[in-house]
């Protein structure tokens, strides 16, 4: 994985090359709004990300505030949507409004912007040596595609959903609740900003794989790729095999809802579990989708700051293959309470179960990494760190509700929100957050403020712990997901996750500030600024990178 | 009707407007506001007519006061008490197998982590090494989680097995999820009767005509009017179904949770041996109330059940309903008991889905 390329010899041939001088830039506009540029658009994504993450991370606040105590006290305030009624069923429609649009939010414009539009459109071509995406022109409608789903979404909770305004469905849109069940348009916007978000990912998907596997330079063979390049590859494959069947089956729900068609609907010859097993057909490899570039960052900022290769490099790559394989066998784990054969139900324990081992030898491939190393402990290493003890207790709670039988118990219950907000909350976030410091000061050329990430990184730490440890507690005492009030006994850990919630706010406003400080007033970043350990492609090129780079390939030996 | 869809589909394919207006008309069941009780939620429950209820003795059957702590949320840190032996089997396996490799892994991970940190810390080893490979250890590392893995996997397919062969049935009860409610049934029995969530004296949505929630009914949102009643001791089967959309039947002490699903028949079982009070809440997003639509199952000695089927105006299994001038002994207290099964309980071997005979509705698909 080391490369031999040599940066004063690029830099030095860029400046004779008179007709593509590297930092021409084009105006304003055209440069950010016609954006063909890979480096350009992954930075537009970036802020994409981060915008959708404020919104969808204040959804999250109002729920934790109307959970804090048993009681409606936050949902029948005079919001600017729905506002102060003094009906309980607008209320209590307004809640599944906001956590259908944190799911969606946090899955489709924050995680996956973030990881693959941003750190892949950055990183992918300068880690293979590319000058830039194979189809740059596809690459700017995938972003901008995103802006009109954001808008659909959000426009959503402003039209009717049936009992009040906007789509109250639940992420999943299970049908018939999706069809029949709510009336007025919300839900076929919500549909639409799914469909558009999912072709923006199909054509993203396209793009990189036929970056990755075309425009590697001289010597670049795969199995020399840094492992966030085959993090992208994996999941760039999922994202082109998985996508298309959730378009199929949200275009059904759409004329099951709009043309009298009854694809679920038992009354016509349709199904109602049917559409379960399309979505999650699509769901669980969506969560690899979300995990895996962030495996694939954690193994760089783990390798560059043990100042050691990645250890079983081949075992690490083919881990992610495997897990993106097993990944489209173990859909239905997630309906194991639909009213499954006993024999689905076994299978279907067993498979889930095997993606264990897989995930295993990534967690102790990064411990052995470390073992021997000379490690330092800047932030993007601290939130590695963390990511791989946080995503390993996640993964065994994983392990916990892959078991058919005792998934009957915590199955939508809190503690599957614990589960999932223990893998992607405090993993995929966790590894977004190391990704951006790790790569901030290649991205903007100028260093972050060491003392504010490490608050931040604590305080964050800390705080998403308190939020969802305690949700393990109420899933086992009982308390279901996606209600809006509860009964007393489930109040003590409530109040303690809104403490919780508070704190994590507290840290992400530590990381705001170091942002636009560091964007100010950082100081000026070396090519590359993590020493010995920081081998791949994008450390050899100046801070931040040449608006074009690699007008001679580099060779790798 | 399916070419009618298409002719919709057709002439809306220009006209987007049009066809955002057909989604009411078109929508094939009943819109939310629609179903089964009047529109607005508060003539709702209007409609739900309780007034004319006699009065609650506290403690009497239907009516048992529950227990803290027991049936019901109590904020502790596990998993509710078990009272079938399902739940227990499954406890135990949870309590004493799954938990303790949770954590054992859990801190293992965060041990080896630990000492790298310290260890391997600059200040103390400043060279690294450069080692990256290491076959044998590899091995380990992938053998042996498979080792633990099948380790789980055998008790918990044995679990599985067990919650799939129930014994013969005693008593068959059909349970149907409503926006927001449940209905029950006891076909056998003649009994069939709707149960709501029960309101606080304060809720201003509480209509006057609505009995208010005591603590002798149960904690707030859990408590309902009409809990359902089973026998002790007796094998129920629950045939769980939906009529709108979906809904989730789960009761956490019995350790089971069955999907609601419209146009399916799915059943799941329980033999509870403890006489007690017991509270579930409906576990799958089902519109607005889906937080509001508990379920209270008390369950009591079979004499006691035969009582409460009488005063649900029931018979006993297999004898015509009593006419209403007889003689004022209800025949449900002589053969009040269940038989020990049900000829109408077949027991698929593969599977829960039972087919909906004798309607035109398309029978579940799960086999």
């Amino acid at each position: 994985m080391s490369t031999t390329a040599d940066a004063l010899h690029l830099k030095s041939h860029e400046a004779h090359d008179a007709h593509h001088d590297a930092d021409h830039k084009p105006g304003f506009f055209t440069r950010w709004f016609m954006s063909t540029n890979h480096k350009d658009i992954g930075t537009l994504y970036l802020i994409f990300a981060i915008v959708a993450g404020v919104i969808g991370g204040a959804i999250s606040g109002i729920m934790r505030w109307e959970l804090m105590e048993p009681g409606i006290q936050v949902l029948n305030r005079a919001w600017p949507i729905g506002a102060g009624t003094a009906n309980f069923d607008e209320w209590a429609h307004h809640w599944n409004v906001l956590i259908t649009a944190h799911g969606l939010i946090m899955v489709f414009f924050m995680v996956m912007p973030a990881m693959i539009g941003g750190f892949g459109n950055w990183f992918v071509p300068l880690m293979i040596g590319a000058p830039d995406m194979a189809f740059p022109r596809m690459n700017n409608i995938s972003f901008w595609l995103l802006i009109p789903a954001f808008s659909l979404l959000l426009g959503s909770t402003l039209v009717s959903g049936g009992t009040g305004l906007g789509a109250g469905t639940g992420w999943t849109v299970y049908a018939p609740l999706s069809t029949s069940g709510s009336a007025g348009p919300a839900v076929d916007m919500a549909i639409f900003s799914l469909h558009l978000a999912g072709a923006s990912s199909i054509l993203g998907a396209i793009n990189f794989i036929t970056t990755i596997f075309n425009m590697r330079a001289p010597g670049m063979t795969l199995h020399k790729m840094p492992l966030f390049v085959w993090s992208i590859l994996v999941t760039a494959f999922l994202l082109l095999l998985a996508l298309p069947v959730l378009a199929g089956a949200i275009t059904m729900l759409i004329t099951d809802r709009n043309f009298g068609t009854t694809f679920f609907d038992a009354a016509g010859g349709g199904n109602v579990v049917l559409y379960q097993h399309l979505f999650w057909f699509f769901g669980h490899p969506e969560v690899y989708i979300m995990i895996l570039p962030g495996f694939g960052m954690v193994s760089q900022i783990i390798a560059t700051f043990s100042r050691k290769p990645i250890f079983g490099y081949l075992g690490m790559a083919y881990a992610m293959v495997a897990i993106g394989v097993i990944g489209f066998v173990v859909w239905a784990h997630h309906m194991f309470t639909t009213g499954m054969s006993v024999d689905e139900k076994m299978y279907f324990t067993a498979a889930t179960m095997i993606i264990a081992v897989p995930t295993g030898v990534k967690i102790f491939s990064w411990i052995a990494t470390m073992w021997g190393g000379s490690l330092t402990f800047e932030t993007p290493m601290l939130w590695a760190i963390g990511f791989i003890f946080l995503f390993t207790v996640g993964g065994v709670t994983g392990v916990v509700l892959a078991n058919g039988g005792v998934d009957n118990y915590m199955h939508d219950t809190y503690y599957v929100v614990a589960h999932f907000h223990y893998v992607l909350s405090l993993g995929a976030v966790f590894a977004i957050f190391g990704g951006f410091y790790y790569w901030f000061p290649k991205m903007s050329g100028k260093m972050y403020n060491e003392t504010l990430g490490k608050i931040h990184f604590f305080l964050m730490f800390i705080g998403v712990n308190v939020v969802f440890f305690p949700m393990h507690f109420l899933g086992l005492d009982g308390m279901p997901r996606r209600i809006p009030d509860y009964t007393p006994a489930f109040a003590y850990w409530n109040y303690i996750a809104t403490v919780g919630y508070m704190i994590t706010v507290a840290g992400v406003a530590v990381f705001f500030i170091n942002l636009f400080w560091s964007l100010a007033a950082g100081k000026k970043a070396p090519n590359n600024p993590w020493g010995e350990g920081a081998t791949t492609l994008e450390w050899t090129l100046s801070s931040p990178p040449p608006f074009h780079q690699y007008s001679t390939l580099p060779r790798i030996d | 009707m399916k070419l009618i869809g298409w002719a919709i589909a057709l002439a809306a394919a220009g006209l987007t407007p049009a066809a955002a207006a057909q989604a009411p008309a078109a929508a094939p069941t009943t819109a939310p506001a629609t179903t089964a009780t009047p529109p607005a939620g508060t003539a709702q429950d209007a409609a739900k007519p309780d007034a004319a209820q006699p009065a609650i003795v506290p403690g009497s059957v239907g009516h048992a006061i529950p227990t803290p702590g027991v049936g019901e949320p109590d904020g502790r840190k596990g998993i509710q008490q078990q009272v079938t032996p399902i739940g227990e089997e499954a406890l135990a396996f949870h309590n004493n197998w799954l938990l303790p490799l949770c954590a054992i892994i859990s801190v293992f991970v965060l041990a080896l982590l630990l000492y790298a940190m310290i260890r391997f810390r600059r200040g103390a080893n400043p060279v690294p090494s450069r080692n990256s490979h290491n076959t044998a250890i590899e091995v380990v590392w992938t053998l042996v989680p498979v080792l633990i893995l099948v380790a789980i996997a055998i008790p918990s397919i044995r679990l599985l097995r067990h919650q799939y062969t129930p014994p013969p049935a005693d008593l068959t009860v059909k349970v149907t999820g409503h926006q927001w409610y449940w209905s029950y049934e006891l076909p056998d029995y003649g009994v069939s009767f709707d149960s709501y969530m029960l309101k606080e004296a304060g809720d201003p949505t509480r209509q006057s005509n609505q009995r208010a929630r005591t603590n002798n009914d149960g904690p707030p949102l859990l408590a309902v009017d009409n809990r359902l009643v089973i026998p002790q001791g007796k094998v129920v089967k629950f045939i769980v179904t939906a009529d709108d959309v979906i809904h989730s039947f789960a009761m956490p002490a019995f350790w089971i949770k069955q999907d609601a699903n419209p146009g399916q028949l799915h059943e799941t079982w329980a033999k509870v041996d403890r006489p007690g009070v017991y509270f579930g809440q409906c576990s799958e997003l089902c519109g607005a109330r889906h937080g509001f639509m508990p379920i209270a199952i008390e369950v009591v000695p079979p004499a006691k059940f035969a009582e409460w089927v009488a005063s649900k105006g029931g018979h006993a299994p297999g004898a015509t309903p009593p006419a209403p001038d007889s003689t004022g002994i209800s025949p449900v207290s002589q053969a009040a008991i269940p038989a020990p099964a049900q000829p109408q309980a077949p027991q698929p071997s593969s599977g829960n889905a039972v087919p909906q005979a004798g309607t035109n509705q398309p029978a579940t698909a799960q086999n």
